[in-house]
């Protein structure tokens, strides 16, 4: 799992069945000091209440559709859970 | 399975129902000198590790739902090990 901040949505009215009705967000995933790292990516939400600004963490791969309600679905990302702080520790 | 150090920890209220009561470790990744790579992951931890050590991270879903017993769980890094040890190449020539 890795960070991300949320930067947009996206509405497709038309998609592939299964995904009817999942919200699909603008992902740009970080890096562990919250800076943007590598390219913009489109995952659903599977807690269904992460909005634009939000700091989340995201599964990929095959585990992303395992976290959706319908798990045989063509999602290769997917939102978690919101993150509400990220506590570095000293080392 | 990948080297890490523990560096944080990820809170969260707002989350799936699988992931309540777990604690999510940010663990940055070492290569064979033990510096960090610069990449890292969020893992769950299932051996009660701590923060500053260095531990065995499993980043393959399938294994991670077999170690945590949860067979529909989303997860696919879990820390699994702490190390205590790493030797690279001292019986290498012989």
């Amino acid at each position: 799992m890795h960070l991300a901040r949320v930067e947009g949505t996206v509405v497709a009215s038309t998609i592939t069945p299964g995904l009817e009705g999942t919200r699909l967000l603008i992902l740009q995933p970080l890096n562990r000091r919250l800076e943007p790292k590598g390219g913009a990516v489109v995952a659903a939400d599977a807690v269904n209440m992460a909005g634009p600004g939000e700091l989340v963490y995201f599964v990929a791969s095959r585990e992303a559709a395992v976290a959706m309600p319908e798990t045989f679905v063509p999602i290769d990302h997917a939102i978690i859970g919101i993150v509400d702080h990220v506590h570095e520790v000293e080392s | 399975m990948k080297i890490g150090k523990i560096t944080g920890t990820v809170v969260s209220t707002i989350h799936l129902p699988i992931i309540t009561g777990q604690r999510m470790l940010l663990v940055d990744l070492l290569d064979l000198e033990g510096e960090a790579t610069g990449d890292y992951v969020i893992a769950i931890d299932t051996v009660d590790a701590g923060a500053g050590e260095t531990v065995l991270i499993l980043d393959e879903g399938t294994g991670a739902r077999q170690v945590l017993d949860e067979p529909d769980a989303p997860i696919r890094a879990v820390v699994v090990g702490i190390v205590d040890e790493v030797s690279v190449g001292a019986s290498a020539e012989l």
